[in-house]
C-alpha cells in the first residue's frame, strides 16, 4: 500500500479489492510504444519488461517497486520524470474500469489520436477508485534514453536553484529528464538517518539534474558545457557529474530514500503542495519559523522543475498540538499563494476537507454530479476524496 | 624524504549495477553498448593513493589502464579523483577479450621499472573475472614484496605498515618499499570526482602507449571454449516434519 493519503486504507465499513493477482501484460506493439496490461501489474516489472524492449515506462517514483499501475493511473501519479514526459493524463492512452453497478467500462483503446465523444478516460485518471475500479491500462511509452547522466550540485540559495533550473531548461533543452531539489536539513536526513554519503561538502541547496538521451557523446557534452557555464558563473559552488549506473544510482538515493529516512525520527507530517516558484520556499521557511522547537526538523525537498514541494515535518510521536500548529495554517498559507494542497498524493482521506482551498465552490459542485453520476449508491471508495454530502 | 610515486592500475569494466548477459553465440558476454566503469576494487586503489597524496608520503601518482579506445574514460576519472598523469596502453577490442592478468602484470611491472615507480597499487581482483593474480603476478616479475587485501596502509619508518583481511582476521605486517600493493573493499570510501577537478582532469597529461613499446607480447594463452549462464536455480520444498525430511534426504541418496 504506497498512497500517501490514506486512499486505499478503509477507515470503517468498507471491503478492500486487490488487483494483485491480474498482473499480466496484455501487449505491446514495440512500433508505437504501446503497452496494453493490468492493473495490478507492478511499476518496476514494468519497467523491466520494456527494457528489453528498449522501451520505458513514462512514470517513474521512488515505490516502483511495489505500486501497481493500476493505482498509479487511478491517482495519476506524477514522480521524478514528469517533467520530461508529461502527466498519465496525456500518456494513458486509454483504460478499462469496472462501474458501480458492474459495467464494465472498455475505453482500452491503443490509439494515440481519438476524439470521438467526450474523452472519459480522463475523469478515471487522478480519480482515486472513487468513480470505478481500473482493471487494465493501455500506455504510451516512450523510448528507453541509451544515455543517461546526473549530475548533483551544491548552490547557496534557493534563488540559485530557480536560476540553475532556468540555465538548465535553457542550455540541456530537449534532454533534461529530471530535475529535483533538497535543502541542507533534507541532506542532514540523508546522512544521519539513512547513512548516506554526500558526494560533494555541505550546501544550504543541492540540485539533483537528469538529462536522457539517444546520444551519449551529444549529452556529455551539452552537459559539460553547461556545468562549466554555471560553475563559471558561480550560481553552482560545486557538484559532481556521473553516467556510471552505480554511481546514477548512489546519487538518485539520496534523494528517493528521504521519505523511508524520515520515518527514523518518529511520526512524518507529509505535505506534497504546488506553488509558483516566486513563493516556492517561503513556505519551507514559514512552517521553520512557526513551529520552532515543537518539531524534530522541518525540511523541503522535491520536484521543483514541476513546481511540485514536498514539505515534511517530524517529531518522535504524533502529536494532536502540533498537527493542530501545521493545519490548517499550511493549506491556508498554500491556498493564499494561490497553490494546491496536494500537487500529486491525491486527496484521498487525510486531505479531502481541505479541497475548498484549492477548488472552487462551483467546480466541487460539478465533482459531486459526476460522482452521483458514476456510483449513486456510493460504494466507490467511499469517505474520500470529496468532502462530505 | 621525497613522497613515492604510486603506480595505479584501473582496469574499465562492466559496471557493477548492469545486468550482465551471455552472448547468444557464447563466446563471452555483452559488452558492446553495455555501461563501463572503473574497477571499484581499483578506485579504492586510487582513492588510497590520492590520500597518500595529501598525508604527503607520495609525490605523483600514475594511473594506468590497458585495453580499447575506451578506457580513456577510464583513465580521466582516476586523473579527476586526484592522479597526477595517465598511460593508456591500447589494445584491440578482440586482443582484449582474450587479455589476461599475466599480460597485464607484464606490462604494469615495465611501466613500473620504467617509471621509476615505488609502489604499485591494484584493486585486489576485478569484478568481471575475478581472477584476483594482477598484484601478485606483477609482484613476482618486479621481485618485490607485495602486500595484498589490504585494508589499512600506513607509514612505519620508511617501510610500510599493511593490515590484511585474511581468513582468519586481520593479519599486519611490515613490507619494505618497493612494493605492490592490492586494496580490498574496507581500505577506504573512494570520492566522488568533484567539477572543478573534473575540467582540471581534462588538462593532465594521457599519453597512448602499445604493448610493444614495453615489449610484451598479448597473443592469448588461453581460449574461452564456452561462457554460459548459471543453471536456473531448482525450486525447494518444504518439509512438514523431521521424519519427512530424512525420508527425502534418503530418497535422493544423500544420507
Amino acid at each position: 500500500n504506497t498512497g500517501l493519503v490514506g486512499g486505499s486504507v478503509s477507515v470503517f465499513d468498507e471491503i478492500v479489492i486487490s488487483t494483485q493477482l491480474m498482473n499480466s501484460i496484455i501487449s505491446l506493439d514495440e512500433i508505437s510504444g504501446t503497452l496494453v496490461c493490468q492493473a495490478g501489474c507492478v511499476l518496476a516489472s514494468l519497467e523491466d519488461y520494456l527494457s528489453n524492449h528498449k522501451l520505458t515506462i513514462p512514470v517513474d517514483l521512488g515505490a516502483k517497486g511495489s505500486c501497481h499501475i493500476g493505482g498509479n493511473v487511478a491517482t495519476n501519479a506524477g514522480g521524478v520524470r514528469l517533467l520530461r514526459y508529461g502527466s498519465l493524463h496525456g500518456n494513458v492512452l486509454g483504460l478499462e474500469a469496472v462501474l458501480a453497478n458492474g459495467e464494465v467500462v472498455d475505453c482500452l483503446s491503443t490509439l494515440r489520436k481519438d476524439n470521438t465523444g467526450y474523452d472519459l478516460k480522463q475523469l478515471f485518471i487522478g480519480s482515486e477508485g472513487t468513480l470505478g475500479i481500473i482493471t487494465a491500462v493501455s500506455l504510451n511509452c516512450p523510448q528507453k534514453p541509451e544515455a543517461v547522466s546526473v549530475a548533483f550540485l551544491g548552490c547557496e540559495s534557493f534563488q540559485s536553484v530557480l536560476d540553475i533550473f532556468k540555465e538548465s531548461r535553457q542550455k540541456l533543452g530537449e534532454v533534461l529528464s529530471a530535475f529535483e531539489f533538497m535543502d541542507s536539513q533534507t541532506m542532514t536526513v540523508a546522512k544521519e538517518n539513512l547513512k548516506l554519503r554526500s558526494p560533494i561538502e555541505d550546501y544550504p541547496f543541492y540540485v539533483l539534474i537528469e538529462t536522457s538521451g539517444s546520444n551519449g557523446s551529444h549529452d556529455e557534452e551539452k552537459l559539460s558545457q553547461f556545468l562549466e557555464h554555471v560553475m563559471g558563473t558561480g550560481i553552482v559552488q560545486d557538484g559532481t557529474v556521473a553516467t556510471e549506473p552505480t554511481k546514477i544510482q548512489n546519487i538518485w538515493s539520496m534523494r528517493e530514500r528521504i521519505a523511508e529516512g524520515l520515518m527514523h525520527d518518529g511520526y512524518c507530517y507529509k505535505y506534497d503542495v504546488s506553488l509558483p516558484l516566486q513563493s516556492f520556499y517561503g513556505l519551507v521557511e514559514a512552517m521553520r519559523e512557526r513551529m520552532g522547537t515543537m518539531v524534530t526538523r522541518v525540511i523541503g525537498y522535491g520536484h521543483v522543475g514541476d513546481g511540485n514541494l514536498h514539505l515534511n515535518l517530524t517529531s518522535p510521536e504524533y502529536s494532536t498540538e502540533v498537527m493542530d500548529k501545521i493545519e490548517p495554517f499550511l493549506y491556508d498559507w498554500v491556498a493564499n499563494h494561490k497553490g494546491s494542497i496536494s500537487a500529486e498524493h491525491g486527496l484521498g482521506f487525510k486531505k479531502k476537507n481541505f479541497i475548498y482551498h484549492s477548488k472552487s465552490k462551483s467546480a466541487v459542485r460539478l465533482m459531486k454530479d459526476i460522482k452521483h453520476t458514476f456510483d449513486p449508491n456510493m460504494i466507490l471508495n467511499p469517505y474520500k476524496v470529496l468532502p462530505d454530502f | 624524504m621525497s613522497g613515492f610515486r604510486i603506480l595505479v592500475g584501473c582496469k574499465r569494466v562492466i559496471d557493477y549495477a548492469v545486468k550482465v548477459r551471455v552472448k547468444p553465440d557464447k563466446t563471452g558476454v555483452v559488452t558492446e553498448g553495455v555501461k563501463h566503469s572503473m574497477n571499484p576494487f581499483d578506485e579504492i586503489a586510487v582513492e588510497e593513493a590520492v590520500r597518500m597524496k595529501e598525508k604527503k608520503l607520495a609525490s605523483e601518482i600514475i594511473a594506468v589502464s590497458c585495453g580499447p579506445q575506451q578506457c580513456q574514460e577510464t583513465l580521466r576519472t582516476a586523473l579527476a579523483m586526484g592522479v597526477d598523469r595517465a598511460i593508456h596502453v591500447i589494445t584491440e577490442p578482440k586482443e582484449y577479450e582474450s587479455m589476461q592478468p599475466i599480460h597485464v602484470s607484464k606490462i604494469l611491472s615495465k611501466i613500473a621499472t620504467e617509471e621509476k615507480a615505488d609502489l604499485v597499487i591494484v584493486g585486489k581482483q576485478a569484478i568481471d573475472d575475478d581472477c584476483n593474480q594482477t598484484g601478485q603476478m606483477t609482484a613476482s616479475l618486479l621481485d618485490w614484496p607485495q602486500a595484498t587485501f589490504a585494508s589499512k596502509i600506513e607509514k612505519s619508518n620508511g617501510d610500510l605498515s599493511v593490515m590484511r583481511e585474511i581468513d582468519g582476521g586481520l593479519e599486519t605486517i611490515k613490507v619494505k618499499v618497493p612494493a605492490v600493493l592490492t586494496s580490498d573493499l574496507r581500505l577506504n570510501e573512494p570520492r566522488y570526482a568533484t567539477l572543478p577537478n573534473i575540467m582540471k582532469a581534462k588538462k593532465k597529461p594521457l599519453v597512448t602507449k602499445k604493448p610493444s613499446d614495453y615489449g610484451v607480447d598479448i597473443t592469448p594463452r588461453q581460449e574461452i571454449v564456452s561462457v554460459e549462464d548459471p543453471p536456473v536455480r531448482q525450486a525447494g520444498q518444504k518439509v512438514e516434519s523431521v521424519e519427512e525430511l530424512v525420508t527425502k534426504l534418503k530418497e535422493a541418496g544423500l544420507v
